[in-house]
């Protein structure tokens, strides 16, 4: 069997994340080789040649693959697939975005965000934002995955692989970069934050978050909010962990005036340590917390801050 | 301009999903359903574009059972001009229904598919680009901004570490992230002319694609469950906790 992983890269550095999309592709099994589409990448390429366990490394030069438009990256994909029973990507924005194109130009179906190899067709992927987990078996004849990094831990740096030229361009022509605008934040990401600091409508009012700021600068951690926060107009929608917002799981969460909506839950709970501080001891989130401190979060908050 | 917007009948967000004993499935009985999150976006932001002049009508199609009229006829109180209703009994895969929606694209032809980037029940986040292959049209996907000039749209989207600007030719796919716009309620005036907007059911059968399951779904198991912690009594004890047992913070 033969895999093809498309690297997830910026043109200067391959992302840490094709290193446990490699590892899902060893879990599957085969040869495995690394596709780096991009413009000026070959920096990225040598690095990706140090993937463990990866035997060839093809690299795709082209301006028109300098901002990964879906539009053309798709179609150099579909092209190369034609040698490979599995496709992975990473099941970041990138990859999400132009690997269902090549999954629907293959005429296949995307088996999307899998935590969980089980063979070389069945996968686990979560549903109802991982409320259930499902095993599902793919019955095309190639398969086109995106892969949830959370689920793998990534392969070492050690290989040495052949790297190789692909000259064939792909351009669509009828998508064009216009710009980007990369958050620039003291603070981590929600996505990428191993401490989230939450507050939910129990902050009362946006002002209120302020009190989380000082907590989240002594432990470099992300601010997020619950959606009745959102709802309520305290703070901005890009904030929302939940369901419908951003599915979070850092080493540390702390949710504060956060009764527990099922909403919320499904976007934190696998959270490796969840701390509550509610004062409403009836408050579900307790439910879920490893730590709950029953308390007003207008004392408790300032305390906290002084003794990080 | 045509505006499509394709929405997908769903659980209620608020509703707890629970696992059959059997692991078969998730339990659907008896649950709410409502429109999808994101699809509801989606109507929402066709809505302001025929407010704003862009578009002339806005078109809701929904593929499913014939509860999803349901949902279509929300659509049509939310503001869709029509509705195209569907009707299967399968579970499609998204490759599927994509090939149903590219039936509808080319018979309505147009100008600007919107749909909900993905759906809270299978979280799969590839139907809008799916159809935007099968269509061979450029796609805006993740959006929190969508200006149409001219012939052209300029999407922003939602990517990892900020947002990305990316022009499109029309006709063009676009598929909405939450930032994109809050969606209005129905008011009850509205929702008594829904009932008399026109929509058509189609059965999916005479599309004539082969809709035969690309996968097979073999288990469906609840999560692994998180036992309830300890209370602490102060936040010292917090502190300690995370510092000696938890080891998270230092």
């Amino acid at each position: 069997m033969s895999i093809l992983v498309v690297a997830e890269h910026d043109n200067s550095s391959l992302k840490a994340d094709t290193f446990k999309t490699v590892a899902a592709a060893q879990a599957i099994g085969g040869d495995i080789h690394i596709l780096v589409a991009g413009s000026n990448c070959q920096e990225v390429a040598q690095q990706a040649a140090k993937v463990n366990g990866v035997s060839k490394i093809l690299v795709a030069d082209n301006a028109a693959y300098e901002h990964q438009l879906a539009e053309n990256v798709s179609l150099l994909v579909t092209e190369l697939a034609v040698d490979y029973d599995h496709i992975l990507a990473t099941a970041l924005t990138t990859g999400k975005n132009f690997m269902p194109r090549v999954a629907a130009l293959l005429d296949v179906t995307q088996i999307s965000d899998i935590i969980g190899v089980e063979s070389a067709d069945t996968f686990i992927r979560p549903i109802y934002a991982g409320n259930a987990i499902a095993t599902v078996q793919s019955l095309d004849n190639k398969k086109v995955i995106t892969v949830r990094t959370t689920g793998f831990d990534a392969v070492a740096s050690d290989g040495n692989a052949e790297v190789v030229a692909i000259d064939s361009v792909t351009d669509a022509g009828n998508s064009s970069h216009v710009s980007d605008e990369l958050t620039v934040s003291e603070r981590p990401e929600l996505g990428a934050a191993s401490i989230i600091i939450s507050g939910g409508r129990g902050m009362q009012n946006g002002d209120n978050f302020k009190l989380l700021e000082g907590i989240a600068d002594k432990l470099g951690a992300a601010i997020g909010a619950s959606r009745a926060a959102v709802d309520a107009g305290f703070v901005p929608n890009d904030m929302q962990v939940g369901q419908t917002g951003k599915i979070v799981a850092p080493d540390l969460y702390i949710a504060v005036g956060i009764s527990g909506a099922i909403q919320h839950l499904a976007g934190m709970k696998d959270s490796k340590v969840i701390v509550a501080i509610n004062k409403d001891p009836e408050a579900p989130i307790f439910q879920v917390a490893d730590y709950g401190i029953v308390a007003d979060l207008f004392d408790a908050l300032p305390e906290l801050e002084s003794k990080l | 301009m045509k505006v499509l917007v394709p929405i997908k009948r769903v659980i209620d967000f608020n509703v707890k999903v629970r696992v059959k004993p059997d692991n078969s499935n998730v339990d659907l009985a008896n649950v709410k359903m409502a429109i999808n999150p994101f699809c509801e976006i989606a109507v929402e932001e066709a809505i302001r574009l025929k407010e704003a002049g862009v578009a002339t009508e806005v078109i809701a199609v929904s593929i499913g059972t014939k509860a999803c009229q349901e949902q279509l006829r929300t659509a049509l109180a939310l503001g869709a001009d029509r509705a195209i209703h569907i009707e299967t009994d399968l579970e499609l895969d998204s490759i599927n229904i994509a090939k149903l929606l590219q039936k509808v694209v080319e018979e309505e032809q147009p100008q600007l598919v919107i749909l909900g980037k993905q759906a809270i029940d299978s979280d799969n986040n590839q139907t809008g680009q799916m159809l935007a292959a099968l269509t061979n049209m450029p796609q805006g996907t993740f959006a929190s901004i969508v200006k149409v000039d001219g012939d052209k749209v300029n999407v922003t989207r939602e990517v990892d570490g900020g947002l990305q600007t990316v022009a499109l030719t029309l006709p063009a796919i676009v598929t909405t992230d939450l930032r994109l716009n809050e969606p209005r309620y129905a008011s009850l005036p509205n929702i008594m002319k829904a009932k008399r907007k026109p929509l058509d059911v189609k059965p999916a059968d005479d599309f004539g694609i082969d809709l035969t399951p690309r996968t097979k779904l073999l288990k469906v198991t609840p999560p692994a469950d998180r036992q309830a912690g300890i209370i602490v009594e102060s936040i010292d004890e917090l502190v300690e906790k995370l510092k000696n047992e938890a080891k998270v913070i230092s």
